[in-house]
């Protein structure tokens, strides 16, 4: 019961006081308890049995549409005004609310399941002295535990002591941030030494101090009192909840936090509630129709008192006033009795029927198998399943790039070594030959240490090698020593390699499997197995790399005692250091330089150069001195590095492959083709950005130009921004269009559009994250995203997780487009839940992108079956759906609306009160809901073909004001002949047997019958795919309505329940009537085939594309898949090394001892990640649960 | 369709349903269907037309409006309000033979049956005769609910208390005697009402289920006493009483009051001069109402009704002539084939 207190405590404006710090004393409870902290129960459930009914009502009649329709029951409740029975609206509502109900309460009693799972884990308490297992939930904040390896933390813990040497633990975040490699958090030496001592911790009575519980997963404040010392606690020393203890026996932490106050828990939920721009748009409608709602009623009741002046006063006779009543307040009465019977234009369904249809197009996403992907076996997931129209809607599409474009796989694909190209396979003609999955692969099994995922297709290396080829054993020989990876051989024979950059892990891959093995390595020594033979090499030194230097040598001696340097770096910066002898093989080598950077690979050139004893020794000397200096120590070393490392002899080059992942290129062609823009940001370097975006086609040798704005100030941002701008469109006005319209609810929004400049030609936008800070402020955003519109291609390299969203924002600012972010760590978590549709990557190692985005799957690829297929369809169906919904509504309604005119505007309504009942919910539901699940105007396959078809979505075509008005005109026509025709027609005609047939009860059934006749055509026409579902859905509702009318006007039914079915008996003697069936084929053919004759010949007229492509595919089959274009040669003199994406630091660390000491299992030291701050900065990703760090457009 | 072997649980399955990839029927607007359609449909509806209005044009109707606001009308003093039992003769002739059998109505004009308020003013439940009801009627029955006594009114209600009574007598003048026309007041209401929905409560005599209730306020007699010469056709299912409540659905309506069907007449009303004797005693004057009796034979497509074979033949021929018209467009601007 406390946690419902506690909701109500919320609910009423937060009784409990803020805590302002924690203080809590260790294996103390009653000092601890007196502070009412939260244990370590957590409850993410909502209900419990007894709340669930009034909370529950009470969420769901926050709803607009809910409540309105609770108050028209009232209304309804009112005898004076009750134009309609109460069941009419208490129908609907009813099963509306306990639809609603039944889902939350399984949602809530899933919860409460895992709750229970959770809040049951066993964990070792220290109490009284002993540990004994307890359950999570019964843990409390300042008790001791114990935490094995492999085992989940229970709650925030300061860290006590650890079975590991210097009182160290190795956790996984991955569920707390999404990063995959080990942390390491160190206990106090103080606190360390109580090891696993349980006396010791049983009588450790530290206390501690610190903040009151936050979200903020990167910083902890407070200290530590023992004995009278005070310790100052960090990050470093606490372990959070949800992390997992990997590579460490044991260890103790004192709970600091629990259960709901965990860092874990704050972070959770609030996430921010993404609307679809069909929801606003309907928001709004809705909000019209009221109006219009309002309008109708009004005109009625001047109407009505118009009649009542002139007609009803003399009436009386007859129809006697109620006492009390005169004119203006009958009139007033008869304004909500027309609010009651007119209420259908607002449909309570429409909401329902909304929901249905996005649950079930999520539900083919989740089932798409071409979405699915084997490898990693990953299907397609909708994980919000409210959004599925606006995937049918993107404009602009903003992607990471590792990861995402990038396999995040370096493979070495090509080398050139002393002149000679290896890595392409050519055929017997000497044309160059694609290679695929099937291609001969090179076998390494002579190798017993070769790594069997490496793959390379070229045997002739292999052979040169085993041949005995000097330049090509020092080729392998100086990749297998010159780098900064850490060995790692759990078992034997089975090596790890843990690098830096992916790049360097490839290299080294490369010398291993073709017999250079780089073993092992300390800091004074590299072990290298050379083609079966262990060698030694004592590495004098490290030369490391900077982003200066842009290369990096070692000095070893080999086992005869020769000192040799090796080196490796970006091709400018080693030819300019080379030989003279080496020009020629500098000149063949620059070819293939050439022709590798024309195939998008990253290379690097190797040269290596034999010293001197003596001048080693001398050098040493210097360089000693030079790392001792205290001043300029970096000038100095720098200066040692340039003098040795010239008069290089040239080796040849590597080209590794970043690899993409599969069909990145098509589906940027595709989308391309489908007039969406793509954005790459990420937080690679610029070389590394702009390479990628070559190989996957988003930059172009042909385009005209590419623009690069990295100026670092201001004023140089602007110049370039307008520069490249002038350039594009000389034309142009100085200051951007910009529209300035309302929107929203109630037009209180402010909305500024600007809107496109024309371009001719293509050309490329490349802006750095230093320029991009400075663009995204509030004077040059406009200039930045006009220049950036004109272009086709845009890449943001350097941005940090931040500007990713900001850009996003700014688009979302003043393009009203919609957008769609995708990628697939957690740096792009930000920019997933800025934009209107987040898609993260799923299947590979981090989970946070994954966990705030609406939708995921493991490959980019099937982003353009997301957006060609499933997007455009789902828009689709839903603009029919909208569009055919407010149509049936506003047919139904109108009749009342023309039948008031005859009727002294009594309110008195049209139909049968069943019928209104039914209406919507049985007779009408099925059919439309078959349309909008299933309809297709053409199938995926053509859907693919031509990726213009999905240009109407971004454009709002298929459904926008301008057609609702279309629709509501629609229905106006359609009803004044639902009513006029029967009202002609039956105007004083009887029946074949001279009886009644002019009858009240008899005119309603016809003009419900019609009206339902009427509807059910127009959706015929309005459905394009006719599956058997569909077919069942139509002509089953039809009998079902035939069905239910004769048993509701049937005589049992009377007997049964007299006053509630009066209309007994109308349905069998009017529809016998020959007459009435030709009133209803004359009124269905009059509704519908001037729908008929203007689709035609508006198709005849104005084609669209949809059109087109329909007709298309009626008279041709599809073509095959278009033959795959033999690989175009292409030269460049572009460049990128992985010299260009390596972080400087490396090299001090493999010489250092820090990290070497010796283990089983040995943490991650390195972490991959393309976010340039992850290495020294704290990241401030997680939006979900910091303050917004601005506004965010909903 | 089958799932192979070896599928990893997580690998959707391969239905046409979840693929979306179900056999459907994609019928499209290409002008072979639409333009053919339209001229079958025009034709169609122009044949539909012709019979309805040919059978239609046979059908005779004779209107006569007695509601005597004009001072030359026989029923002109009938229509002061102060008048009781006002009894008044309309004289007319028949030109040739009336064909049987002759439906003998009665209407009202701006008379609004429809309103609202009118028509939930009654009580299915008397109606039926539930006994329960007679005691403590339906409050919608408001003011015709209870007498100034509190007595309950049964039965009660608006469409009840302003039962139309006027009373006909028909007779033909041969040799200058008055013949009367037998009208037959059987089965004029339908079964359904006669039979169902309204019943007498199952109490003998039928008077003492009425005991403790008053009549509706403007009616002369009791229910039970509707039809003093057939005692069978009183409370409510009297044949009149039946085809009142049945209430129409605009303010210009006509009931069947007696068929011709008996006697001389069978074959319809011969060719003479006739005399209708109006009992007046409903009042309509002060809503600018209006009354009138007509006599109709039917057809198979019912009474005289000349719109709906105009409207099948005006809309046959926009339908041809739109076939023509969309004829023109498609082949002066036909589909671009080219992409």
């Amino acid at each position: 019961m406390g946690s419902v207190e506690s909701y109500f405590g919320q609910l009423c404006g937060q009784q409990q006081k803020k805590e302002e710090e924690r203080r809590l004393r260790a294996n103390d409870r009653p000092f601890n308890l007196s502070y009412r902290y939260a244990n370590n129960a957590i409850k993410t459930s909502k209900y419990n049995v007894f709340t669930f009914l009034p909370l529950n009502l009470f969420e769901q009649f926050r709803r607009l549409a809910n409540s309105y329709f609770l108050f028209l029951f009232i209304l309804q409740l009112i005898p004076q005004i009750a134009s309609l029975s109460w069941f009419t609206t208490a129908v609907p509502l009813v099963l509306v609310l306990s639809i609603t109900a039944v889902k939350d309460a399984t949602d809530d009693i899933n919860r409460h399941k895992s709750d229970k799972q959770v809040n049951n884990r066993k964990v070792s308490v220290l109490i009284d002295g002993e540990l004994q297992s307890e359950k999570w939930m019964n843990v409390q904040v300042g008790d001791v535990i114990k935490l094995e390896n492999n085992q989940f933390v229970t709650a925030d813990l300061l860290l006590l002591s650890s079975s590991e040497p210097l009182n160290l633990v190795y956790v996984e975040t991955a569920e707390l941030d999404g990063e995959t490699n080990l942390k390491v958090k160190q206990a106090l030496t103080v606190t360390g030494k109580m090891g696993d001592n349980i006396e010791a911790l049983a009588s450790f009575t530290g206390e501690v101090r610190c903040e009151s519980p936050n979200n903020r997963l990167d910083k902890f404040k407070g200290t530590l009192a023992v004995n009278g010392q005070t310790y100052s606690l960090d990050n470093d020393k606490v372990l959070l909840r949800g992390c997992t203890l990997r590579n460490t026996e044991w260890c103790f932490g004192l709970v600091i936090f629990g259960g709901p106050d965990t860092k874990l828990m704050q972070n959770s939920g609030k996430t921010t509630f993404k609307r679809t721009s069909v929801d606003h748009l309907m928001n709004v409608l809705v909000l019209c129709i009221f109006g219009f709602l309002a309008s109708m009623c009004s005109v009625l009741t001047i109407g009505n008192v118009i009649w009542e002046v002139k007609e009803g006063s003399a009436f009386t006779v007859f129809l006697p006033r109620e006492p009390g009543v005169d004119a203006p307040l009958s009139s007033f009465l008869t304004f909500w009795s027309y609010v009651i019977v007119l209420n259908t234009v607002v449909p309570i369904s429409l909401y329902v029927s909304v929901e249905i249809i996005r649950l079930g197009n999520s539900f083919y996403i989740d089932w798409d198998r071409k979405m699915y992907y084997a490898k990693s076996d990953t299907p397609a997931q909708a994980r919000t399943t409210t959004l599925n129209e606006e995937l049918g809607q993107i404009k602009y599409i903003f992607s990471d790039k590792t990861g995402t474009l990038t396999q995040n796989i370096m493979a070495f694909n090509k080398c050139s070594i002393n002149g000679k190209n290896y890595g392409e396979l050519f055929d017997y003609s000497g044309q160059r030959m694609e290679i695929t999955e099937k291609t001969q692969r090179v076998d390494f099994s002579w190798n017993r240490l070769a790594d069997p995922k490496f793959i390379f297709h070229d045997h002739s290396l292999a052979e040169t090698i085993r041949e005995g080829n000097s330049e090509a054993q020092a080729f392998f020989r100086l990749l297998a020593l010159c780098h900064t990876v850490m060995p790692e051989e759990k078992k034997e024979g089975e090596l790890y390699y843990q690098a830096q950059s992916p790049d360097e892990g490839a290299l080294v891959t490369a010398a291993r499997n073709f017999g250079f093995v780089f073993r092992s390595r300390t800091p004074e020594t590299i072990t290298v197995v050379e083609m079966g033979q262990q060698v030694v090499y004592e590495l004098l030194a490290v030369l490391d790399f900077n982003n200066v230097r842009k290369r990096m040598s070692v000095i070893v001696r080999n086992a005869e005692g020769k000192l040799t340097l090796y080196c490796k770096g970006a091709d400018t910066i080693i030819y300019e250091r080379l030989h003279s002898s080496c020009n020629k093989l500098m000149g063949v080598t620059t070819g293939h330089l050439n022709e590798y950077a024309g195939d998008g690979l990253r290379t690097l050139v190797l040269a290596y150069k034999h010293l001197d004893e003596h001048y080693m020794k001398e050098w040493m000397q210097r360089h000693h001195e030079a790392s001792t200096a205290l001043d300029g120590r970096d000038e100095k070393l720098d200066e040692l590095y340039e003098e040795i490392e010239k008069d290089l002899l040239l080796l040849g080059a590597t080209a590794v492959e970043d690899k993409l992942q599969d069909g990145v290129p098509q589906t940027i062609e595709q989308l391309a083709k489908a007039d969406i823009k793509i954005w790459v940001l990420t937080g690679d370097k610029q070389e590394t950005a702009e390479n990628i975006g070559y190989s996957c086609n988003m930059l172009r040798e042909e385009m005209k130009d590419i623009f690069t704005v990295s100026a670092n100030t201001a004023e140089g941002v602007k110049e370039e921004l307008v520069c490249a701008r002038r350039k594009m469109c000389p034309l142009a006005a100085e200051a951007p269009t910009v529209a300035k319209a309302r929107a929203g609810l109630f037009w209180l929004e402010k909305t500024e559009t600007v809107h496109d400049d024309k371009v001719d030609g293509e050309y490329a936008l490349v802006i750095n994250g230093h320029s991009l800070a400075f663009a995204l402020e509030k004077d040059l955003e406009l200039e930045l995203l006009r220049t950036a519109c004109m272009c086709q291609t845009v890449i943001c390299c350097r941005v940090t997780p931040l500007q990713k969203a900001q850009v996003v924002e700014l688009v979302k600012k003043y393009k009203q487009a919609v957008t769609l972010a995708i990628g697939d760590g957690a740096n792009d978590v930000s920019m997933i839940k800025a934009a209107h549709i987040g898609v993260g990557i799923s299947g590979q190692e981090g989970m946070q992108a994954v966990l705030s985005s609406d939708f995921s799957f493991a490959q980019f690829r099937y982003l353009q079956r997301l957006l060609l297929v499933h997007g455009r369809w789902s828009y689709l169906r839903m603009c029919k759906f909208l569009q055919y919904f407010f149509y049936k509504n506003f047919t139904f309604t109108f009749v009342h609306f023309w039948y008031a005119f005859f009727c002294g505007f009594s309110a008195q309504t049209v139909y049968d009160e069943w019928f209104i009942t039914m209406y919507n919910l049985v007779y009408t539901a099925l059919p439309v809901l078959g349309m909008s699940l299933f309809d297709q105007d053409v199938n995926d396959r053509w859907s693919f073909q031509y990726p213009q078809l999905y240009s109407p979505g971004p454009l709002n075509i298929y459904f926008n004001k301008k057609l609702f008005v279309h629709c509501m005109m629609h229905s106006c026509y359609s009803s004044l002949i639902l009513f006029f025709i029967p009202w002609a027609a039956m105007h004083d005609t009887v029946r074949d047997d001279g009886k009644d047939i002019a009858d009240y009860q008899s005119f309603a059934l016809l003009a419900q019958t019609c009206l339902l006749v009427v509807v059910t055509i127009q959706l015929c026409l309005d459905t394009h795919y006719w599956t058997a579902v569909n077919q069942f859905f139509v002509w089953g509702s039809l009998a079902v309505y035939f069905a239910t009318t004769f048993t509701m006007f049937s005589n049992g039914m009377f007997l049964i329940f007299t006053s509630a079915f009066p209309f007994i008996g109308t349905a069998r003697n009017s529809l016998n009537q020959p007459n009435v069936w030709l009133i209803i084929l004359l009124t269905t053919l009059l509704c519908s085939l001037p729908v008929v004759a203007y689709r035609f010949t508006v198709i005849q007229l104005h084609p669209t594309v949809n059109d087109k492509v329909r007709h298309k595919l009626r008279k041709e089959a599809l073509p095959g898949p278009a033959p795959r274009r033999p690989p175009v040669r292409r030269i460049s003199t572009r460049r990128s090394g992985y010299a260009f994406s390596h972080v400087q630091g490396y090299g001090d660390l493999v010489t250092s001892r820090r990290f070497l000491r010796p283990r089983k299992n040995r943490p991650a030291l390195f972490k991959q990640t393309d976010s340039p701050l992850a290495q020294n900065q704290p990241q401030h990703y997680r939006t979900i649960t910091e303050e917004p760090e601005q506004p965010m457009c909903h | 369709m089958v799932k192979e072997e070896n599928e990893s649980p997580n690998r959707p399955d391969n239905t046409a349903f979840t693929q979306q990839r179900l056999p459907a029927w994609q019928p499209m607007l290409s002008a072979g269907i639409v333009i053919p359609g339209f001229v079958l449909i025009g034709l169609a509806f122009i044949g539909i037309g012709v019979a309805l209005l040919i059978t239609s044009r046979n059908i005779q109707v004779l209107e006569l409006d007695y509601t005597g606001t004009e001072q030359n009308s026989p029923c002109f003093q009938c229509s002061d309000p102060d008048k009781q039992n006002c009894v008044c003769t309309l004289q007319f002739s028949i030109n040739r033979l009336f064909e049987g059998p002759v439906f003998f109505y009665y209407g009202l004009s701006n008379y609004f049956q429809n309103y609202r308020r009118y028509g939930v003013s009654r009580d299915d439940g008397q109606l039926y005769g539930d006994l329960s009801y007679f005691k403590e009627p339906y409050d919608q029955c408001e003011p015709y609910r209870y007498d100034r006594n509190k007595r309950p009114i049964v039965p009660c209600g608006s469409v009840v208390n302003s039962l139309f009574n006027d009373t006909f007598r028909l007779f033909q003048i041969v040799n200058g005697q008055q013949k009367e026309v037998p009208l037959d007041g059987k089965g004029i209401a339908w079964w359904t009402d006669y039979n169902i929905k309204f019943r007498n409560p199952t109490v003998t005599p039928l008077r003492n289920a009425f005991n403790g209730t008053v009549k509706p306020l403007f009616w002369p007699r009791p229910a039970y006493e509707l039809d003093t010469s057939d005692p069978a056709n009183n409370g409510f299912i009297n044949q009149d009483f039946l085809v009142w409540m049945r209430r129409a659905a605009l303010p210009d309506f006509r009931k069947l009051y007696r068929r011709i069907t008996e006697g001389d007449y069978t074959n319809g009303l011969p060719a003479g001069n006739y005399s209708l004797e109006i009992a007046y005693n409903y009042p309509v004057l002060s809503f600018n109402g209006r009354k009138m009796v007509v006599f109709s034979n039917v057809s198979w497509m019912g009474g005289k009704n000349e719109f709906l074979g105009i409207a099948y033949l005006v809309i046959g021929t926009l339908c041809v002539v739109m076939s023509v018209v969309m004829l023109i467009v498609y082949a002066k601007f036909k589909f671009p084939e080219e992409e």
